[in-house]
Formats: C-alpha cells, sequence, structure tokens
C-alpha cells in the first residue's frame, strides 16, 4: 500500500468517524464527570473538543509534520475511558528515583496511595488536578491553557478536551525546593486494547522561587498506546527551575508530548530530555523568553533503534531584550531509526542583545539509519548573537583507530566511542538517581557494555 | 623482529609508501628521518593497522605472523605499540580508565592474568613517574585538553604500560621543550632491552642525542634512500636532504 492511498483511506475513516468516534465517547465521558476545574475548563473543553473534531490528525503534507510518519497514530482506536487500574508500590517501584519525592500518575490519573505525600512536597505546593486543592483553585483557573494553545495544535486540543486529572505544582515566591519533584507517569492496560492516556502538568514557580521537576514515562506492559501529555510551566521573576524528562516508554507508544514554558525577568528554565522509549516519539517543546536577563537551557539526548522514531520540535521565542538560550541536542541511532530536529529560534524586533545557541549533533551507527536537522532561525532585531551549528555522521575513524591501536577490539571501541558522544549530556544530569538510570541504560545498549562500565 | 620487503601503499588512490624495505631486530633502535610528506607518518600507521589505507604490494612479518593479517587490536596484542604524531582526544573516556581496558585486553589476548583495581593502580603509580606526567591527567578523558606536550608525554605513558615488543614513536619529541624532550628520552631508555625494538621517527638529531639509535634511515618520497649509523644524522643536520636528492 502507498503512503497516499494510506493517507486516503485514513482521511475516509475520519469522515466516516470510525476513530473519531472513540473521541467521542471518550469526550462525553469527560463531560459527565464532575468536572473540578470550574466552568472555564468547560468552556475550554467544547472549544478544544471542536478544534480537534475540524482539524483531525496532521498528515505529511503538513510541513510541520512532514518528516515524522504519525500513521499508528491515524490509524489505531485508542480508548481514553479505560477501567482505573489498581497497582501495588512493588510493581511502581522499579520506576521510583531514589532521593526524589516521587509523584505518581497512572494512566493521566494522578494515584495518592502511590505517591508520597502530595500535601508536603518539601515546601512545594502540589494537588490533583481532579481533586483540586481549594487554594491551588484560581492559580488553576488563571493560568491553565493559556500558555499551550490549542488552535494550532491537534494534540494540545486532545489533550485539553480530554485530560481527566493530572497535577499542579506551585512554588511559592522565595521557596527553595531541595528534594527533586518527580511525576511518574505510567501506562498500564487493564485489557490487550489499545488505549490513550492525556497527563497533564502545570508548574508555577513564583518569585525567585527554586525547585527541580522530573516527568517520566514508562509502560508497564506492552500494549498500544497513546499518551499525550502537556505541561506548561510559568517562571515568575528570578525563578530557578530545572526540568528533566524521561520518555522510556514501551516500543508499542505513540507519545506525543507538548512543553509550554513562559520565563519573565532574570528567571531561568533548564530542561534535560532523555527519550530512548517509545516506537514514535514527538516533543514540541516552546519557550517564551518574557523578560530581560531571562534563559531558557533546552538540552535532549535520544538514543533510538529498530524502526523507533523521534522528533524534537523546538520553538524558542525571545521577546525580551538581554535573553539567552541554549539548546544542545545529541542524537545516537542505529538500525532504521529516523530522528527529527526543529529548531525555531524567534527574535523580536525588540528584543535585542538576545544571545542564542542552538547546537544538533547526531550519530548514525548504521548506514539505514536517518537524521533530520533543521534549523530555522527567524531574527527582526539587529543586534543579536544567534549561532546554530548541526553534524550529522558516523564515528570518527581516527578515535577507533586510536583506541584499536592500544589492544581494544572493534565492539567495544564503538561502545566506548558511543558512550563519550552521550556524556557531555550524560554530565549535564544533576540528579544522582536519574543519571545512574541514563548510565545503566547506555550500558545494556551498548556492545561489551561491561568494558565501557568500567571504562567511564 | 620486524621484516618489511617492499611495502607499496596507497591512500586515495595516491601512492605513498613506493617499495618500502626495513629490517629491525630485537633490542634494535631505528630512527627514520625524512622530509614532510615522504610517507613516514603512513608507514607508522600502516604498521599499527590503520584500514583505509591499502596496501598494494610487498609484506610485513612480525615475530612469526604476518602482521598484514591482523586487525588493529590483534597487532597491540601481539606487541605493536604505535605513539600517534597527533594522539587523537576522546572527551568522556578517563585516560586511567582506557588504559586499564587496553592493558587487559592484551593481558587476556597473551593469556596472562589480568590486573584488579590496586594491582593496576600502583602500576600506573610508578610508571606515571617515569615520564613525569602530572597524576590529574589520569582522571581527565583521554588526551582532552592535554597541551601538545602532555599529550606526547601521555603516549610514552601509555606505552610504559602496556610494554609493548615493538614501539613505533611517530614524532614524539615534537612540541616538546627541552626537559620534556629529556624525560621522554628517559622513559625509551628505560623500557629498552635486547627483547624489544624501536622505531622513532623524527626530525631532529638532538632526540638522537638522548636515545643513541643503532640505526638511521632517510626516507624520501616513499622509499628508504640511505641507511647508516648515528652519524647519518649528523650529516643531515647539516647538510639538509638536499645532498639526498640524487639517491632517490
Ligand atoms: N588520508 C589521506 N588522504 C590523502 N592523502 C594523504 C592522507 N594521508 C596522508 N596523505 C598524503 O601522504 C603523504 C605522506 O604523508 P605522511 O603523513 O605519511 O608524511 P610524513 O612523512 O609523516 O610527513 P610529516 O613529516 O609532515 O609528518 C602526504 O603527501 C600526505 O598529504
Ligand atoms: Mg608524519
Amino acid at each position: 500500500m502507498s503512503d497516499q492511498t494510506r493517507a486516503e483511506q485514513a482521511r475516509q475513516k475520519w469522515q466516516q468517524g470510525d476513530l473519531l468516534a472513540a473521541y467521542r465517547a471518550d469526550y462525553a465521558s469527560v463531560e459527565e464527570q464532575r468536572d473540578a476545574l470550574g466552568d472555564r475548563a468547560g468552556e475550554l473543553r467544547r472549544a478544544a473538543f471542536a478544534r480537534f473534531e475540524e482539524q483531525g490528525f496532521p498528515g505529511r503534507r503538513d510541513e510541520e509534520w512532514r518528516h515524522t510518519n504519525i500513521g499508528v497514530v491515524r490509524s489505531t482506536a485508542y480508548q481514553g475511558h479505560q477501567q482505573p487500574t489498581t497497582l501495588t508500590r512493588d510493581q511502581i517501584e522499579p520506576f521510583l528515583y531514589r532521593g526524589c519525592h516521587n509523584l505518581v500518575v497512572v494512566n493521566g490519573r494522578v494515584a495518592p496511595e502511590l505517591s508520597d505525600s502530595l500535601a508536603s512536597a518539601g515546601g512545594a505546593r502540589v494537588s490533583s488536578l481532579a481533586y483540586l486543592d481549594a487554594s491551588l483553585r484560581p492559580l488553576v483557573e488563571e493560568r491553565i491553557a493559556t500558555a499551550a494553545k490549542f488552535d494550532n495544535h491537534p494534540f494540545v486540543a486532545l489533550n485539553t478536551a480530554l485530560f481527566r486529572d493530572g497535577l499542579v505544582i506551585d512554588l511559592p515566591k522565595e521557596a527553595v525546593v531541595e528534594m527533586p519533584l518527580h511525576v511518574l507517569n505510567l501506562s498500564a492496560h487493564a485489557s490487550p486494547d489499545p488505549q490513550a492516556s492525556y497527563p497533564r502538568l502545570l508548574i508555577n514557580a513564583e518569585a525567585q522561587s527554586q525547585a527541580t521537576i522530573i516527568e517520566t514515562y514508562a509502560s508497564l506492559d506492552d500494549e498500544p498506546t497513546l499518551t499525550c501529555p502537556v505541561t506548561e510551566a510559568f517562571c515568575a521573576e528570578g525563578a530557578v527551575v530545572r526540568h528533566y524528562k524521561v520518555q522510556k516508554e514501551s516500543l508499542s507508544a505513540a507519545h506525543m508530548a507538548t512543553l509550554h514554558v513562559e520565563i519573565q525577568r532574570d528567571a531561568q528554565f533548564s530542561s534535560q530530555s532523555i527519550s530512548h522509549g517509545g516506537g514514535l516519539v514527538r516533543n514540541d517543546s516552546r519557550a517564551a523568553l518574557r523578560g530581560s536577563g531571562s534563559d531558557a537551557t533546552l538540552n535532549g539526548l535520544y538514543v533510538v533503534a529498530g524502526d523507533q522514531i523521534v522528533d524534537n520540535h523546538m520553538y524558542v521565542e525571545h521577546e525580551a531584550p538581554n535573553a539567552t538560550s541554549h539548546e544542545l541536542f545529541k542524537g545516537i541511532l542505529s538500525e532504521r531509526a529516523q530522528s527529527v530536529f526543529n529548531g525555531r529560534i524567534y527574535v523580536h524586533r525588540s528584543a535585542q542583545k538576545t544571545d542564542a545557541k542552538q547546537t544538533n549533533r547526531n550519530l548514525l551507527l548504521s548506514d539505514r539509519a536517518v537524521a533530520n536537522s533543521n534549523p530555522q532561525l527567524e531574527i527582526f532585531a539587529d543586534d543579536v548573537r544567534c549561532t546554530h551549528g548541526s553534524t550529522t555522521g558516523h564515528l570518527e575513524e581516527d578515535a577507533l583507530f586510536y583506541l584499536r591501536s592500544r589492544g581494544i577490539d572493534a565492539d567495544a571501541a564503538t561502545s566506548l566511542l558511543t558512550y563519550a558522544f552521550a556524556s557531555e549530556f550524560v554530565e549535564l544530569v544533576e540528579v544522582e538517581a536519574l543519571r545512574d538510570d541514563l548510565q545503566e541504560f547506555l550500558f545494556s545498549r551498548l556492545p561489551g557494555g561491561e568494558i565501557v562500565r568500567q571504562a567511564v | 623482529m620486524l621484516e618489511i620487503k617492499d611495502l607499496q601503499v596507497k591512500v586515495n588512490d595516491t601512492e605513498i609508501l613506493k617499495g618500502l624495505s626495513l629490517s629491525v631486530k630485537a633490542g634494535e633502535v631505528h630512527a627514520i628521518m625524512g622530509p614532510n610528506g615522504s610517507g613516514k607518518s603512513t608507514l607508522a600507521q600502516v604498521l599499527a593497522g590503520r584500514e583505509d589505507y591499502e596496501v598494494t604490494g610487498g609484506s610485513v612479518s612480525f615475530l612469526d605472523d604476518d602482521l598484514l593479517e591482523l586487525s588493529a587490536e590483534e597487532r597491540a596484542q601481539a606487541g605493536v605499540f604505535l605513539a600517534f604524531q597527533y594522539p587523537v582526544e576522546i572527551p568522556g573516556v578517563s585516560n586511567t580508565y582506557f588504559l586499564k581496558a587496553a592493558l587487559n585486553s592484551v593481558l587476556k589476548a597473551r593469556g596472562e592474568k589480568q590486573l584488579d583495581a590496586i594491582d593496576f593502580l600502583k602500576l600506573v603509580r610508578e610508571r606515571v613517574k617515569v615520564v613525569d606526567l602530572d597524576e590529574s591527567l589520569m582522571k581527565r578523558p583521554v588526551n582532552h585538553g592535554f597541551s601538545g606536550g602532555e599529550k606526547k608525554r601521555n603516549e610514552i605513558f601509555h606505552m610504559s604500560v602496556l610494554e609493548p615488543k615493538l614501539a613505533i614513536l611517530d614524532e614524539t619529541d615534537s612540541g616538546l621543550d627541552i626537559d620534556a624532550l629529556r624525560t621522554v628520552a628517559g622513559g625509551v631508555n628505560s623500557l629498552r632491552n635486547e627483547g624489544r625494538a624501536f622505531v622513532l621517527i623524527t626530525h631532529y638529531q638532538r632526540l638522537l642525542d638522548y636515545i643513541v639509535p643503532d640505526v638511521v634511515h632517510v626516507m624520501v618520497d616513499g622509499k628508504i634512500v640511505r641507511t647508516g649509523g648515528k652519524e647519518l644524522a649528523l650529516e643531515l643536520e647539516e647538510k639538509g636532504y638536499g645532498f639526498l636528492e640524487g639517491a632517490a
């Protein structure tokens, strides 16, 4: 079957309402549920779902989706309104990070019985969205869906219409939260049917507050899943938010994620995104530098093999003068894996003295792997420094030869150099449990990993 | 120990080595001198097993092996060592651990007992002194951010730990100040014995004041054009390569 007939069939299916019916049923059941978010949420959901019905899923002809085949999402009827799954602490134990405050979300619903205390999270105020703490209601009503707009994004529309729960994390003014907060998003199937979940996270960092927040996505089984999370983060004056995202779902998962951040004067938002799970992964990340002296650091590492597809679509918007942004994305691709890095930087006319740097480096370990890299600089201020660089290639022959000439065999040399390529990113991970987890993954993935483990 | 006969090598379709012969016995030190671009490094890399250099003719035997049949790692395991003219920087891999992995691969291939962490550290401590290498460089990634001189010392340090049978030093003296040159030469001299051979590639007679060679070769345009004793190096220093033009 050609791509075109497949697209045609998918469109017909859409029009006939096959797939849409599944989402409509889900939407109907969400509407029934008592909506904790108040009146505004009902309106939001209606508008978002209408938008989704109208747009459907993007196709290959969509510029923003040109290199990323989301065929699996267009052809699978995922169920959103599944039975709640009950899990034991033992089942989730391997996914928790020591030294962190673990908050567990199962299929998009907060699981307080599996989580560390929501009420006392080391100085942060945390609440489920479905059972929203009354003191956080005004904040949620004011902020939610204001950064992540659904008008132009089908998956944001889908999440906004269909999320049933989620977390709000509020960092009060000048609060310094020492222990990292770990939001563990698990997908668990009660039946083998394809299922969808819509995790929602709202981070509000008030002036001068500081915290580390980790989002992990993992699967407890191999059944087909659509995970469609939306995270919004607001960093007020002088706030420092260190964000991590780890994508390690099963290969049967499609993961279509959105992160939208607004950064005010002298505030810093940094994000390290690690992606090695999921069959199809898309991260749409957008940072708006709203205040002078603000900084956005958005880094990523993707390690993919088999037929995995990973797409990082970055959009950094410099709206204020004297702001800085740094992006470093590194990819390791083997077998037939594909990656997309799209790095858009938009510098407004008023954003003088912008300093923006973007780097994407891809290491291809096979001849069939494909890495697309596409910088997109739109600069309307004249006094700025914007640099971008992109490289895609195989391991350096010189370095391989150097290692082998000292007696290290070819496999081990390849693994050592591959690890070395990733290590620049590994060193950026400041949360120890997370860094250990990433290293273990890398050792397990590399042939002759034992030698690498000893050598680093 | 090393017998090179009529070796011909192409790089990217250009003939670089054009019938080179060289015979090195155990215990000997040979120096190879020659103008830039004459093919000295090419020879060194071919001997160490670089695959993108195409051997189009000739033979190389090392001890009992056909050297050209072995992979780069097998050559190292058999006792060949090349100190690179341009040591490669490897960010992300610590110098100590890299060397430990290398030594243990070599020991394993030779059927000898691998060293545990404690014995390895003892060995490293002892050898690092010989080349006067700052111990902090042991923890850093291999050659990463090392100065030119530190890189060269690090090569000699690797050599002293791996204890090869044949060591080829490609311009290890270039870029060294006089003290470093003495230290490096001292390191080489301390490893000299009747079972081990050295091939020193150099542009400078001054290295040969410290490491006195048994034989000096002059290489021009992919061939050895003159072989003599250590006085040949002095003659070259004085007259330049010009006086050999006719010989090529
Ligand atoms: N990868 C390569 N591709 C093309 N030509 C090469 C390559 N490597 C070496 N050469 C060429 O082969 C020739 C010999 O180079 P080689 O490095 O062996 O010289 P050398 O004698 O070591 O010189 P120097 O004294 O400057 O170190 C030179 O003309 C060089 O340009
Ligand atoms: Mg050379």
